[in-house]
């Protein structure tokens, strides 16, 4: 199900980009800016019940994480918190869509889709709570570390992929991105390496809007930041990216197309970023009110919500289920998180080089004779 | 060769020394860095070289000739020209178990890539607990003196030697070329491997199958006694031919060549300044802030009382790479070398 298969859909929701001028370009590869897939069309009857359930639950859990995560925040539990509140879809959807042995390539507000990976909270959240930089195995979970540095985690995706292909393993890479990050060169060279090597990769955009404070319009140009996959040969997709099923949908079928030698897809998912960029920004600067409610409107939950009652696929019980097992995550958050972490500071010397230079031998003699003359004072 | 002595705590992909037994020959550094390639490439099947022009061209210095005709475009890959990509994709590939040869067409085309360089294959091992090191060698031609017009001939190392994370290798005679560059690709850790352009057609005997000394360990080219010149890369040659010129001013001049910036040996440069008692550091990159800033540094540290006068250094000026009529008075020669012996305070 791309946003193809529903371009000639006439519903399109006020809120979207484009949404008074849709494009009529015939060409095989645009995506189309107009329309996203909706929820309530009959589409989504066809997708699988026990999917569409787990993801409602997934969302739900999602949610609560985000929440914990940025309370944690305001206690001082964790140093910053750059929250996916609003973004639950495309959290939850990529980390599904990939198979154990695949490689999920995330940024730093991509911490929902490590957890949703498998990753423990308090392992994902090291770098944000300011203990260590990648608290998680990236070989065993196959998910690289955050990253900081906008956009440079995508040609690592493409030359894992590139790799795999090589060794004809049939691995995927899903490299998460934000609208800011289309801007960076490192954007532009991974997808246009990925489809010269025809490399096993989905590029998922999530365009939230905002790239801290500026707005997508002093952004780019584009008619959609799907349309620059076109310029690179390779398939662009647009879609509502708060709309669970169909993003999951659309990147089933880019893996797909990946693992079966068909190339990199770029996905642009619609979002929106409830939140301020983290705790330390005010949001209140640069948006208004009226548009965070008409996106808390469009929230990813309450539309699943709607949509599966209105299937008959959610009751009262599963809905309470899904808020048990949230809650039990966040109470599981709040008692790990209240420890302070073990800190080792002989440890900053351990793994810079896989032996230490005679130079960082010296300097981690200097450090540990400073830990003990502290020691010495404190006894 | 002897990378069986650099420090790896785990068995290398790359596996142990070469042990050719093709005999002695006369080579360029060119033709010996072809070989190192070529004899990696044979023994390793994870090794993969990958940039611009490196296919069928064989690079526009020839250091990859015949590489994608023996191994294929696989193994020898040309890329679209973009220097971060080539990077980024090459630390991916690491990620999933390669072990790549990147080439940098010349010293100042790296530069898109470092950020790639400086924040992730500097400092993948170290964010991740060990867990994801980056077998990666990036291959740099460096340093001017062939006469190429702006942007192909800056003596860039010292961003890489300020960078913790990153190892800086930098060959200055042909067995070297080839030793190092096996030792360099054989490594775990990251090596920025720089070439110094103005010797790769010098040719010297070598034998791939004699070994050189590892990564991390200064040698001594040519014993003295009134001081040293420390130095590396492409200044070895010129700090040898100022050796050679001082006995006629009654100096007997010891040459000191690096070959590895990052680790420093300072056992090595420690043990030589303090038998000699003078010293002068020559490298071609600009002074302030340079490599020999640093060099001069760590032997006034060690060696105070062992110093006859204040280490001095031989460099290029502070200034952009020169127009290249003009570049012989922007490198260190000789006459600035032994100008700057003439200063070690000899009437004391």
């Amino acid at each position: 199900m791309t946003v193809l298969d529903h371009r000639h859909h006439t519903g399109v929701p006020g809120w979207m980009p484009g949404a008074t001028a849709p494009r009529t370009d015939p060409a095989p590869l645009l995506p189309d800016v107009s329309p996203v897939r909706v929820l309530g069309t009959p589409a989504l009857e066809k997708h699988d019940p026990a999917l569409l359930r787990e993801l409602y639950r997934r969302l739900v859990v999602g949610r609560r994480y985000n929440q914990q995560a940025t309370t944690l925040t305001k206690q001082g539990r964790l140093a910053v918190y750059p929250a996916s509140t609003g973004q639950e879809a495309c959290q939850i959807a990529a980390a599904l869509v990939l198979g154990e042995r695949d490689w999920l390539f995330p940024s730093y507000r991509d911490t929902l889709a490590v957890v949703s990976r498998g990753v423990d909270p308090l392992e994902a959240l090291t770098l944000l709570r300011g203990n260590a930089h990648t608290g998680y195995d990236p070989r065993a979970s196959r998910t690289a570390p955050l990253c900081t540095p906008l956009g440079t985690q995508a040609p690592h995706a493409v030359g894992l992929a590139h790799a795999a292909r090589l060794r004809g393993e049939p691995v995927v890479a899903l490299a998460m991105l934000g609208d800011g990050g289309t801007s960076e060169g490192d954007f532009h060279e991974a997808l246009n390496f990925a489809a010269v090597l025809r490399a096993p990769v989905v590029f998922l955009v999530q365009n939230n809007g905002y790239a801290i404070s500026v707005p997508l319009s002093a952004q780019s140009a584009a008619p959609s930041l799907a349309h620059k996959a076109v310029g690179y040969g390779m398939p662009g997709r647009l879609v509502d990216g708060n709309d669970a099923p169909a993003l999951h949908s659309v990147l089933t079928e880019a893996v797909e197309r990946a693992r079966a030698g068909g190339g990199p897809t770029l996905v642009e998912a619609l979002t929106y970023r409830i939140e301020a960029h983290t705790n330390a920004d005010d949001a209140t600067r640069y948006r208004t009110e009226p548009e965070v409610d008409a996106w808390r409107e469009h929230d990813p939950i309450l539309l699943m919500d709607r949509a599966l009652r209105e299937l008959h696929l959610l009751d009262d019980g599963l809905a309470q289920d899904a808020a048990d097992e949230a809650e039990a995550l966040a109470a599981r958050m709040r008692a790990e998180f209240h420890a302070d972490p073990e800190l080792d500071p002989m440890a900053l010397f351990t793994h810079v080089y896989a032996e230490p230079t005679p130079q960082l031998r010296e300097q981690a003699a200097q450090l540990s004779a400073e830990l003990a003359a502290e020691a010495e004072v404190q006894h | 060769m002897s990378t069986a002595s650099h420090p790896s705590p785990t068995p290398t992909l790359g596996g142990a020394a070469a042990r050719h037994t093709s005999a002695a020959r006369t080579a360029s550094m060119a033709q010996a860095l072809n070989s190192a390639l070529r004899d990696s490439l044979r023994e390793d099947p994870t090794v993969h070289v990958l940039g611009e022009d490196v296919g069928a061209l064989g690079g526009v210095f020839r250091i990859t000739d015949g590489l994608t005709a023996e191994f294929g475009a696989d193994r020898c890959l040309d890329t679209p020209l973009a220097e971060a990509g080539i990077l980024g994709t090459a630390i991916g590939m690491a990620m999933y178990g390669l072990r790549p040869v990147v080439e940098m067409q010349f010293d100042a085309f790296a530069y898109p890539a470092l950020e790639q360089l400086f924040s992730h294959v500097a400092k993948m091992r170290n964010r991740t607990a060990g867990r994801l090191p980056l077998p990666i060698t990036v291959r740099i031609p460096y340093g001017g003196g062939i006469g190429g017009v702006e942007h192909h001939s800056d003596a860039s190392e010292a961003y890489y030697t300020s960078t913790p994370g990153l190892h800086v290798v930098t060959p200055g005679t042909v067995a070297d070329a080839y030793g190092l560059l096996r030792a360099s690709i054989a490594s775990d850790d990251p090596v920025v491997f720089l070439e110094p352009k103005r010797l790769y057609w010098g040719k010297a005997e070598f034998d791939p199958a004699a070994p050189v000394e590892p990564i991390g360990r200064a040698v001594l080219r040519r014993t003295g006694t009134s001081a040293v010149l420390i130095t590396y890369g492409p200044s070895l040659p010129v700090c040898l031919e100022a050796a050679e010129a001082a006995q006629a001013e009654g100096w007997d001049l010891a040459v000191l060549d690096l070959r590895t910036l990052v680790p420093f040996d300072d056992e090595t440069v420690t043990r030589v300044v303090r038998s000699i008692g003078r010293a002068v550091v020559v490298h071609e990159a600009s002074g302030f802030g340079g490599t020999g800033a640093e060099i001069a540094a760590r032997v006034t540290e060690r060696c105070f009382h062992h110093l006859a006068a204040p280490v001095l250094r031989v460099t290029g000026f502070d200034i952009p790479y020169p127009p290249p009529m003009l570049e012989h008075h922007h490198l260190p020669g000789v006459d600035r070398i032994l100008d700057a012996v003439a200063r070690l305070q000899w009437e004391d």
